[in-house]
């Protein structure tokens, strides 16, 4: 492979690193290009931890909300409004959630109420592996987005997928390609002990080494990732230099999509990025009145996403951008002696974007624990879900990827698909 | 450094982070066997790691004013890596690590509950350093090769673990299921073996498992901890019925006084790990930890390995002294069969290439960049391990991390060589690859290194052409594919 240095050549830290291009990144680059540099983007968003739905999206005039939580219910006086659900059951958003609420009165936010599955998970890892893989039946398998990403044209873009997470899920693992997982392009570029030629020399050894694994498997998946580093590093390195049309909130979740805009303003040619904000597991300390712990979650989401939805939006770019949320599982309705909540079902998914058609799809849950109430289960306990999710997945895949959903998720979940794009 | 002995080197690379010079010199003359017992009777060597810090001969740590690993928590994890890198007991290390994983506790909850002194202070206080219990890893390396029984248990009592998962506010009004749940999901037996009833059960086992706060002058005063305390009053006394045998053959812990509820929880953490379901569990994730994570568990390795944990009365040291004379452990196929994980990546290369000079303190962001930020595993199941380490973001990070050291190190590693070494460039690979342990090149690839050192003119062996080729041949080494296995 010919090589040369192109440009950035600098000394950090006693070491000289710089950014390359060689023969194959501009071709990977064309591959990106004809892969849909220009066509639309996914941004998945995973609110890890299990999300407490019911705090998220509040029945606010449900009188089991409050006999069930009567320390970490939000007041009805607080409740950001947004409106009733097809049943005319009144529901609002968290009053940290002004993010979401400007995006809802753009008519850019759908809400889709109880999605989740039968038999739902309480376990984060079998949660979040059911969810990643669409398969309740095998959630060690590959991921949806992964299974999607392989049925891209050969050879697929090392970037066509990126995921601003330090850790790897299960929804982006495919057959034919490893998702890179970048969290801060800044640090993404080559480093060697020595610069100049010295150093060149010393890449293009590596490059090669780095393609002599022959048939040992386990050696060229370790070598295919350095080869892949090498050959977006220009191509991330671009998204650096992003100059935001707007501010965004200084936290991990703020900063991850900010890159995201920038590598799709910069047209780089993902298809596919995965973000996500932790901390939902809020089995203590919620936090009462919208403040606390829980009203600090929701202000990282509602102002993340909105600086993301404007920054698209400013650019012309929020047309061609979908965004998908969704946690692993919803909580307990009743508050346990902690102000927390215990691991529960059904959940909430968002879609947003310029494409969406926005409002409050399926219905929210009567809280009344009898025992003949359907949108309840687990003895009344928990929410029972009522929006399959793989047919929002399959809303994505056929309706926004323009792909066969039937054939990625194993099966047909068109029925039932909330119609928000 | 290669010590001769393939076996050897693999026995150093999986029972601890590699070998220095002074590790290889500790085992010299030994057979396996006694080399083993050198690693599994670790207490037969001083616990003197922390003295050695300041030596001249040491790596380095940097301190922001005075060094405080059990109340700052990047001390704490530059201390860490300093014994990962100089202790005499290797394997009392490895273990933390591996239950560090397997319990999950990360500080950024704690630290967020009871404040950065204070998490600090809970995840790793050394014993009398500070007023207060030892902090969760220390407790993981006191008893790491002890009775997993006492370990679970101790884990149990853990404030941080109290923290972590909420124990601290568990009560008998309405119980906080998070721990009783994670214990039979992640800590023994796993999924498939409980239901939603257990857990709801398991919860109200634990209430009253709280802990006792003793305040200092502010949220700065070292002198402030919280310890393990049993609250009666906070006890549900009632019985506890569950769908498997409680130890002594019954499904129900009988209702109790209050005074003796405590033995409730003991009762269920001393079922779960005398169960052989457990037993098989530990086997299997100690089978992708010291074994391979190429290759499934297998199954002989299995039932072996929980038959020896059983019949010692849950005792890790015998079961880590039958996995590493095991024929799996010894068996050629499974050398170099488990992807490194980025703190053994980052010690073993230390190790090798040098440290005179160099704080592990540079190491604390590429391991960060790599995936593996020591005291934050990602979630109470601790990390994702085996190919999910190498993306290609983590995988840049080694490879930077490779050059970090090699350049730190650049004088020391031309100066290594001697002079009849440096005439020729295929002596310098050998010199090289005497000194780092990536798995075997084949021939094309050692033509390759041979070709970098031939790169860019004639070979001299000057001084300023090693300086230039040793240190990039220790990057391009370390930073291979091959060099990314243990």
């Amino acid at each position: 492979m010919a090589s040369k240095v192109t440009r950035r050549e600098f000394i950090r830290d006693g070491v000289a690193a710089f950014t390359i291009s060689f023969a194959a990144p501009a071709f990977l680059v064309d591959i990106a290009r004809a892969q849909g540099a220009v066509s639309r983007n996914l941004v998945v968003i995973y609110l890890a931890g299990g999300n407490d739905a019911l705090s998220t999206v509040i029945p606010y005039n449900d009188p089991f909300y409050y006999s069930r939580r009567p320390n970490i219910a939000i007041p009805a006086g607080q409740v950001l409004q947004v409106g009733t659900d097809g049943a005319g059951k009144a529901v609002g958003l968290h009053p940290k959630l002004t993010g979401l609420q400007t995006i809802f009165n753009q008519g850019h936010l759908a809400i889709i109420q109880r999605a989740g599955y039968q038999n739902s998970s309480r376990s984060h890892f079998q949660g979040t592996d059911i969810w990643g893989t669409a398969d309740p039946g095998n959630p060690s398998a590959n991921g949806w987005l992964g299974r999607y990403l392989d049925t891209l044209p050969s050879p697929i873009d090392p970037l066509a997928g990126w995921n601003t997470s330090g850790a790897t899920y299960r929804a982006l693992t495919g057959v034919n390609l490893s998702v890179p997982s970048i969290t801060d392009p800044r640090s993404y570029s080559f480093a060697s002990p020595n610069s100049g030629a010295e150093a060149i020399a010393e890449r293009n050894s590596a490059i090669r080494l780095a393609s002599l694994a022959g048939n040992r498997s386990n050696l060229a998946f370790v070598n295919t990732s350095a080869i892949e580093a090498f050959a977006t590093l220009d191509r991330v390195g671009a998204v650096v230099g992003y100059q935001p049309s707007v501010t965004y909130p200084n936290n991990g979740f703020g900063q991850a999509l900010k890159t995201v805009a920038g590598s799709i303003a910069k047209g780089i040619g993902t298809r596919v990025y995965w973000v996500q904000t932790g901390g939902f597991d809020t089995h203590s300390g919620q936090g009462n009145a919208g403040a606390g712990t829980y009203g600090n979650l929701m202000t990282t989401v509602g102002d993340g996403l909105l600086a993301f939805h404007n920054d698209l939006q400013n650019q012309g770019l929020l047309n061609s951008t979908l965004m998908i949320e969704f946690s692993e599982f919803g909580r307990r309705i009743t508050e346990n002696g902690s102000q927390g909540t215990d691991h529960g079902a059904g959940g909430l998914m968002f879609a947003i974007g310029g494409a969406v058609k926005g409002g409050i799809y399926g219905t929210a849950a009567d809280l009344n624990p009898k025992a003949d109430n359907p949108t309840l289960e687990n003895s009344g306990n928990d929410v029972t879900y009522e929006t399959d999710f793989r047919s929002v997945y399959a809303k994505v895949l056929d309706g926004w990827l323009g792909a066969d959903s039937t054939a990625i998720l194993g099966g047909n979940f068109r029925t039932g698909a909330p119609t928000f794009i | 450094m290669q010590s001769g002995n393939t076996l050897l080197d693999h026995l150093f690379r999986r029972a601890g982070f590699g070998a220095s010079t002074a590790d290889l010199q500790a085992v010299n003359g030994l057979s396996y066997a006694s080399a083993v017992d050198y690693f599994v009777d670790f207490d037969k060597q001083p616990d003197d790691v922390d003295s050695k810090i300041g030596a001249t001969d040491s790596v380095g740590i940097t301190s922001r004013g005075p060094f405080s690993p059990s109340t700052a928590i990047d001390d704490a994890r530059q201390l860490w890596l300093f014994r990962m890198v100089h202790t005499r007991r290797p394997l009392q290390e490895k273990m933390a690590l591996f239950w560090h994983n397997h319990f999950g506790v990360g500080y950024s909850k704690v630290a967020g509950v009871v404040g950065a002194v204070e998490g600090t202070k809970m995840m790793a206080n050394r014993p009398g350093e500070t007023p207060g219990p030892p902090g969760h890893y220390e407790l993981l390396r006191q008893k790491g090769l002890g009775r997993f029984r006492d370990l679970l248990i101790a884990v149990a009592q853990d404030p941080a673990m109290l923290v972590f998962l909420d124990g601290r506010t568990n009560t008998k009004a309405q119980p906080q299921e998070n721990f009783g749940r994670e214990v039979m999901e992640l800590f023994t037996w796993g999924l498939g073996h409980y239901v939603e009833a257990d857990v709801y059960a398991a919860a109200r086992v634990f209430t009253g498992w709280n802990l006792r706060n003793v305040p200092g002058a502010n949220a700065q005063d070292p002198a402030a901890y919280r310890e393990f305390v049993y609250n009666a009053n906070q006890h549900d006394t009632t019985a506890k019925t569950f769908t498997f045998p409680i130890s002594g053959g019954s499904n129900t812990i009988p209702a109790r006084s209050a005074a003796a509820g405590v033995q409730d929880g003991i009762d269920l953490l001393t079922s779960l790990a005398n169960h052989p379901e457990t037993a098989r569990r530990l086997a299997r994730k100690l089978w992708s930890f010291f074994v391979s994570d190429l290759d499934a568990p297998d199954s002989s390795f299995v039932e072996g390995a929980a038959d020896v944990y059983l019949r010692n009365d849950t005792d890790m040291r015998a079961v880590l002294r039958y996995l590493l004379t095991s024929r799996w452990f010894t068996g050629p196929s499974n050398v170099n069969a488990r992807y490194s994980w980025p703190v053994e990546y980052v010690v073993r290369a230390i190790k090798e290439i040098g440290w005179t000079g160099f704080s592990v303190d540079s190491a604390r962001v590429p391991l960060t960049n790599m995936g593996q930020t020591l005291f934050e595993p990602p979630n109470v199941a601790g990390w994702q391990l085996g190919r999910a380490w190498f993306g290609t973001g983590a995988m840049l990070a080694r490879m930077n991390f490779a050059a970090t050291l090699a350049s730190n190190q650049k004088f020391n590693l031309a100066r290594s060589f001697s002079t009849g070494e440096r005439s020729q460039p295929d002596r310098v690979l050998n010199g090289m690859l005497q000194r780092l342990t990536p798995a075997p090149y084949e021939t094309n690839e050692t033509t390759e290194l041979l070709n970098y050192l031939n790169a860019s003119g004639p070979w001299t062996g000057s001084d300023a052409q090693m300086n230039a080729k040793a240190a990039g041949l220790a990057r391009l080494i370390a930073g291979s594919g091959e060099y990314q296995f243990v």
